[in-house]
């Protein structure tokens, strides 16, 4: 495959940047819109065109017999330390890199498309495009990184356009301090991570992941049985990987930031915080897979951290008011859905059906989930408020928001023949094909799911309709530009479904068919319609029962509606501990000791200027005797010297 | 070799006089005079020097010339200073130019 096309997929959006960028402060709004949707766009049509090529063309490159390969298509030297240590930028074409072209460019699209709408008349417009294009180089860039050093630098991309679009609103103090805690964390994070590297290319001697993951034996050979802390190098360094990965996708107990970051434009939580970024941890793991099978343990961290932070996020998911957050919880949850998908794959069961079902839960994920945020930001257009307290009846007001809006709970809920539930049914089978502790666990996960997605929906359709006459104008449709974004996504929601992703997406590039097991299909509808009949009981109307509910187990509400209190275990670690102990001793001795030795220098020095500054004293023949006085003592010494 | 001194004397005799005139003329045209004879005196020695101890080169001879050149722009630029300082103070006196000080 030629390299032009997909050199020009990373090309554009940051030609956009900077275009942007530089001399976004010199166009109208309008310009700086279409350039930026017609940059995407252009990405869309090629990314589309190389995935197509790369799952239909049946070139020798992509595909032998049957089996899928991956492709370099090209990877140049960019920083060459010694023979070893070589750093590469390139373009890595498989199955699940692929996937994420189609992924990222369609969400990325819409929401450029939406934006022009959402983003109207907002301050800063062009910067915000910038952004976005920055975000979609620096993402399309993890995905088809070469080896994992590329993706540690496109990594960071991320979480800096990340950091500088929550914080878009920067006159918000929310929206600073949101922005400052999503970079610390995932930084905080991404530290695990650059180690995790290291440790894993000082015994491999590579960076790549051709490398890494064709033979994975003999990585585990390259270590040498070397171990640390009782735990193999190997073990050490995946579980720190992934703990960058748990960072990004906001994984217990590193998830505090990304309900913050909703401070962020709406448009932008669907793309960063909801579709793209926040999967980039599945993707490192699936990338890394076949590295993670060779280290048990490794794969049970994996499932336990999700297991725990899907039910977590769940609970949490069914007490919050604003929207956005419950929103936030439930991707949280998703995402979890697609760790512990990827923890209970292993080749012995169903060829890890996991790893597929995974990926496919990604996909649909990111398309439902794009579409509930940007629903929820036409909502919020329309209300002026994120919380759902303020809204309510809205379905006679907004009926293609309501109707989307719809698709995407049933989507997310896992009902057929909605997408989410063929991918969310391939998860509980890897579930239970591996264990059935996890596979219950799950399925109640699913069925709360169902529970809090219904409540959302019907708290800000149904419920009471609120007096809307304070408003300029009743809440309604939103223009084209916003609705046709959800009326896409909402397609697609629909029938992503049917998609046959065991064709295209397995960890062995062996071609899988996906068979639903009826007994976990049916069980699974089952249980997430009674969440849904619960939901329906409860907000349909508005009545008494969730209040009476609520103070059945009021400690157990408002700790849920704390979020657990995870924030202020962080809040008195970092304040009370970290501070007070380790920060202000050393702010004492930089502030007493190493300022006080540079104060000092310059005290003594302007003393000694005080004290001498009379010999300038504009009498010029006065410097002519000290200078004479001073040529006849060097003299004088000299000739002294001399004797 | 026991002429060279006679010219050594007279040079020295008209450093010293350029010293104490430059330290002591509070007219600044008079001080630039006295520079003069400093560098002059200089120049001197340069030649003196250069035809006893050195004469088959020209060394000295070329720094002389280059010096003469360079005091006569030097002087040129000196003049020009005085003469605005006059125009402002309506005075040349050395000590009344005190200004440039901490």
């Amino acid at each position: 495959m030629d390299f032009i096309i997909p050199l020009l997929i990373l090309a554009i959006p940051l030609f956009n940047f900077l275009l942007l960028g530089i001399g976004g402060v010199k166009m109208s709004h309008r310009l700086a819109g279409t350039i930026g949707c017609i940059g995407m766009g252009t990405v869309l049509v090629l990314s589309y065109y190389t995935a197509f090529n790369y799952f239909f063309s049946g070139n020798e490159a992509f595909i032998i017999d049957g089996v899928r390969k991956a492709a370099t298509i090209f990877n140049v030297t960019w920083l060459e330390f010694t023979k070893n240590l070589v750093i590469k930028l390139g373009f890595l074409l498989d199955p699940i890199s692929a996937m994420m072209l189609i992924v990222i460019p369609t969400i990325s699209f819409m929401v450029h498309v939406y934006s022009l709408g959402y983003m109207k008349d907002e301050k800063g417009f062009q910067r915000y495009y910038a952004f976005l294009s920055l975000f979609s180089f620096s993402m399309l860039g993890l995905v088809v990184a070469t080896n994992i050093f590329q993706m540690y630098i496109f990594w960071e991309l991320v979480g800096a356009s990340s950091y500088l679009l929550i914080g878009f609103f920067y006159t918000l103090p929310s929206a600073v301090s949101a922005s400052k805690k999503a970079f610390i964390v995932t930084r905080f994070a991404d530290l695990g991570f650059l180690i995790g590297i290291l440790i894993l290319s000082f015994y491999t001697q590579t960076f790549n992941f051709a490398d890494l993951t064709n033979n994975p034996q003999n990585v585990l050979l390259s270590t040498g049985g070397a171990t640390f802390l009782g735990g193999s190098v190997l073990t050490w360094a995946l579980v720190l990987i992934f703990t960058g990965g748990m960072g990004k996708s906001a994984m217990m107990p590193l998830h505090i930031w990304l309900p913050d970051a909703m401070e962020g434009p709406t448009p932008v939580s669907a793309l960063i915080h909801a579709a793209t970024m926040v999967v980039a941890g599945v993707y490192l793991v699936a990338r890394m897979f076949p590295l993670y099978l060779m280290e048990e343990f490794a794969l049970q961290f994996i499932t336990v951290v999700g297991a725990i932070t899907a039910l977590y996020a769940a609970i949490v998911a069914c007490t919050q008011i604003d929207i956005k957050r419950v929103l936030a919880f439930s991707t949280i949850s998703q995402i979890a859905f697609m760790m512990v998908s990827l923890g209970v794959a292993r080749p012995e069961h169903h060829e890890a059906l996991g790893y597929m079902a995974s990926m496919f839960h990604l996909f649909t994920h990111a398309m439902f989930k794009a579409l509930l945020f940007l629903g929820a930001g036409a909502l919020i257009h329309a209300v002026h408020s994120n919380n759902y307290t303020a809204m309510g009846g809205l379905r006679k007001y907004m009926p293609i928001t309501h109707w989307t809006f719809l698709i995407g709970c049933l989507a997310i809920a896992g009902i057929p023949p909605f997408s989410g539930f063929f991918s969310k049914d391939e998860i509980l089978s890897a579930c239970y094909s591996q264990s059935m502790f996890w596979g219950v666990w799950m399925s109640i996960v699913a069925g709360m799911t169902a529970f809090y997605m219904f409540r959302l929906y019907f708290l800000i359709f149904w419920w009471d309709t609120p007096d809307y006459s304070h408003h300029h104008h009743k809440p309604h449709d939103p223009k084209f530009a916003m609705s046709f974004p959800l009326l896409f996504l909402a397609t697609v929601s629909v029938f992503a479904g049917f998609i046959p992703f065991g064709e295209f997406v397995t960890w062995n590039g062996h071609e899988y068919t996906i068979h639903l097991n009826t007994v976990i299909a049916v069980t699974s509808v089952v249980i997430a319609l009674l969440g849904i009949g619960a939901a329906y009981v409860m907000y349909s109307k508005k009545n008494e029962w969730p209040a009476r509910l609520a103070g059945l187990v009021p400690w157990l509400w408002t700790a849920a509606h704390h979020r657990f209190y995870w924030d202020e275990i962080y809040l008195f670690i970092t304040h009370k501990i970290i501070f007070n102990g380790i920060c202000r001793p050393i702010a004492w001795f930089d502030r007493h000791i190493i300022d006080g030795t540079m104060d000092g220098f310059a005290y003594i020095t302007n003393k000694a200027s005080v004290a001498i500054k009379g010999f300038q004293s504009g009498k010029v023949q006065m410097y002519v005797w000290w200078y004479l006085i001073g040529a006849l003592l060097l003299g004088a010494i000299t000739a002294v010297c001399w004797m | 070799m026991g002429t060279i001194i006679w010219y050594l004397i007279p040079a020295l005799v008209m450093f010293c006089c350029g010293v104490y005139g430059f330290m002591t003329r509070r007219n600044m045209i008079a001080m630039l005079i006295s520079l003069e004879l400093m560098l002059n005196a200089v120049d001197i020695n340069f030649v003196v020097f250069n035809r006893y101890l050195y004469p088959g080169q020209l060394d000295g001879m070329m720094f002389t010339l280059f010096a003469i050149a360079i005091a006569a722009a030097e002087t040129a630029l000196a003049i020009a200073i005085i003469i605005n300082i006059y125009r402002s103070a309506k005075n040349i006196d050395v000590r009344d130019v005190t200004r440039m000080k901490f």
